[in-house]
């Protein structure tokens, strides 16, 4: 067969598949944290996923440069949900730059990238949780699923007033 | 799972279907079936999305850049000539695929969505004025509404929509009272993407020629699944996409009625689409030509006539009756599925099944089923105003071709049982 076989080495589509679905990954796209309209947000923008019809408003609450709440709306698929749900609870109370630093190391993550060792320094410790949505780098078309939440954010961030989207 | 379904028929078809319908034949000319994806052995529901290719194909196009790769309608030499009769044989084999009445009735285009815009920009934005309306359904494909929208911007003409029922079929009483005269235009798929609904085309456009009103078919989903005859539809135009009849993608047919294009503006300018071109003024060639400026994909096209013949020889209503047999067979089955939810109940209905299940979003189910060697498409099918219409944001659909058996239904219908075991 001239076409490579998506099924490499030792590793199982079972093992894939649970590794994308992990239960954290489940547990927070049944009961996702944060996923509230924020009435007094300083920031928000709105993400979209043209592939799917995905959607995701993120609301920022900032304090100086600091996130001091951060909650999300939308309609997305597992990965979107749990993705916008763990980003929330990880970037509370991070610093704008914290926050732009961990989306770099994310993106790298889900790409399936090296984060570049500059990021990595700045990033903040408590990122491993993050790390549980690195499955996806095995299914590219969902890539964009995990890091739609992440970009709309950094809008938000940046308050962009186009919506974003993934493409 | 251990229900026991009686095998449901149309009118006896089932029987023989089976006698005349060699579908394992079938499936050995269609070399992509026998991949196995993620070690299993693949089931492709997305025909819809695009058809896999016949070993005839896939030869006729490798045959001419082996053999008689040349440009075409140009030069005198040997290779030219092979090439220019190859691809005007592709012409006159579409011509009597939908029966056609000229072959000047034929223009080659990219697909169907290039198609739809040269009925827009070369038809509508010429004939429409402010306040003139264009009447589309609520079912259409983005590529049969956004070209409209901008025929709009430019003429100042309006969109109206043609309302459905909850089946999916177009009310045509609600069309009825909308074609008012000043509907100029009528944009209506033949066959629905998204749920699969065969519309009563030669009603539609029988009420709206008696309206005064001219109709554009987007045919994308037609002819792979039913016998096309545009005389006896009356249509003025239909779009044609070559890749979802079993053709090469790049390749695709516009039809319209010859008075029409020969009124038209030319769409691209350029090599092949003139008489004489002097600085000061230049001679349209008469349709097609008018329409095909530049070098074509002239082996898309070459592969393209031959899709149309194998469909033929295959018999397009056989091919119809076996994906209605394998809807027959899927809906029920899929239906005992506890949380699933199929869209899309018409009576006259095409290999579709759009559906939804539990809460799990689609692109979930798409990427379990995906582990499984299964693929459907996952989304929302160029249709945006329809999941609205329908209430969803997306759906996942498996969408049958000319061979796809029971057993690939049966697999479907495990892999979704896979996909509650991992989202509970």
């Amino acid at each position: 067969m001239s076409r490579r076989d998506t099924n490499q080495g030792s590793y199982s589509p079972a093992d894939e598949l649970s590794e994308l679905y992990r239960e954290i990954i489940l547990e927070h796209s049944r009961a996702p944290r944060n996923k509230r309209i924020m009435a007094g947000a300083t920031r928000c923008a709105e993400g979209f996923n043209p592939l799917c019809g995905d959607r995701v408003t993120m609301y920022l609450s900032m304090e100086k440069d600091v996130v001091r709440d951060i909650s999300f709306m939308g309609t997305g698929c597992a990965i979107c949900t749990a993705s916008a749900s763990m980003m929330t609870e990880h970037l509370k109370g991070k610093t704008d730059s914290e926050a732009r630093s961990a989306f770099q190391q994310f993106q790298s993550k889900v790409r399936g990238e090296e984060a570049k060792r500059e990021t990595a320094s700045e990033a903040v410790g408590d990122f491993d949780r993050l790390e549980a949505l690195a499955g996806v780098k095995r299914f590219p078309m969902r890539v964009k699923c995990a890091t739609l939440p992440w970009h709309t954010m950094m809008a938000a961030l940046d308050q962009r007033d186009q919506p974003v989207s993934t493409e | 799972m251990s229900i026991t379904l009686p095998a449901t028929s149309v009118d006896g078809l089932i029987s023989g279907v089976s006698r005349d319908y060699d579908i394992e034949r079938i499936r050995a000319d269609f070399p992509i079936l026998k991949r196995t994806i993620r070690g299993k052995t693949l089931v492709y529901l997305d025909t819809a999305a695009t058809a896999q290719r016949p070993l005839r194909v896939i030869e006729a196009v490798d045959a001419f850049s082996r053999g008689y790769n040349a440009n075409i309608h140009r030069a005198v030499h040997h290779l030219s000539v092979e090439a220019t009769e190859a691809f005007e044989g592709a012409r006159n084999i579409l011509r009597g695929f939908i029966n056609a009445d000229s072959i000047r009735e034929i223009i080659f285009t990219r697909g169907a969505t290039e198609s739809l815009n040269i009925a827009a920009q070369c038809y509508a934005a010429s004939v429409l004025e402010p306040g003139d309306v264009i009447l589309l359904s609520n079912l259409e494909h983005h590529s049969n509404i956004v070209p409209w929208q901008m025929v709009c911007e430019k003429t100042g003409a309006t969109i109206k929509v043609i309302p459905i029922d909850d089946r999916g079929e177009i009310l045509l009483d609600e069309y009825e009272k909308l074609l008012t005269d000043r509907v100029k235009i009528v944009a209506v798929q033949h066959v629905s993407n998204s749920l699969g609904t065969i519309h009563p085309l030669k009603k539609i456009v029988g009420m709206a020629h008696r309206a005064g009103a001219v109709v554009v078919v987007d045919g994308a989903q037609g002819p792979p699944h039913l016998k096309v005859d545009v005389q006896d539809l009356g249509c003025d135009f239909y779009a044609i996409s070559g890749h979802k009849m079993y053709g090469p993608t790049g390749a695709g047919v516009l039809y319209g009625k010859r008075e029409l294009l020969e009124k038209m503006p030319p769409w691209l300018g350029g090599g092949d689409m003139i008489k004489s071109v002097t600085f000061e003024k230049t001679i349209y060639a008469d349709p097609p030509a008018k329409f095909e400026a530049g070098t074509p994909n002239i082996a898309g096209v070459i592969g393209l006539g031959v899709a149309a013949k194998y469909l033929e020889e295959a018999g397009i209503e056989r091919i119809a009756a076996h994906e209605r047999d394998l809807l027959d067979y899927a809906t029920p089955r899929l239906e005992t599925i506890d949380g699933l939810r199929i869209f899309g109940k018409a009576a006259h209905k095409s290999g579709v099944v759009s559906f939804t299940l539990k809460d799990i979003h689609p692109h979930d189910i798409g990427t379990v089923l995906d582990t499984e060697g299964i693929a459907v498409r996952t989304g929302h099918h160029c249709t945006q105003p329809l999941m609205e219409r329908l209430g969803v944001a997306a759906t996942a659909r498996a969408s049958f071709g000319m061979y796809t058996t029971r057993q690939e239904i049966d697999r479907l219908v495990e892999g979704l049982h896979k996909v509650i075991e991992v989202f509970g």
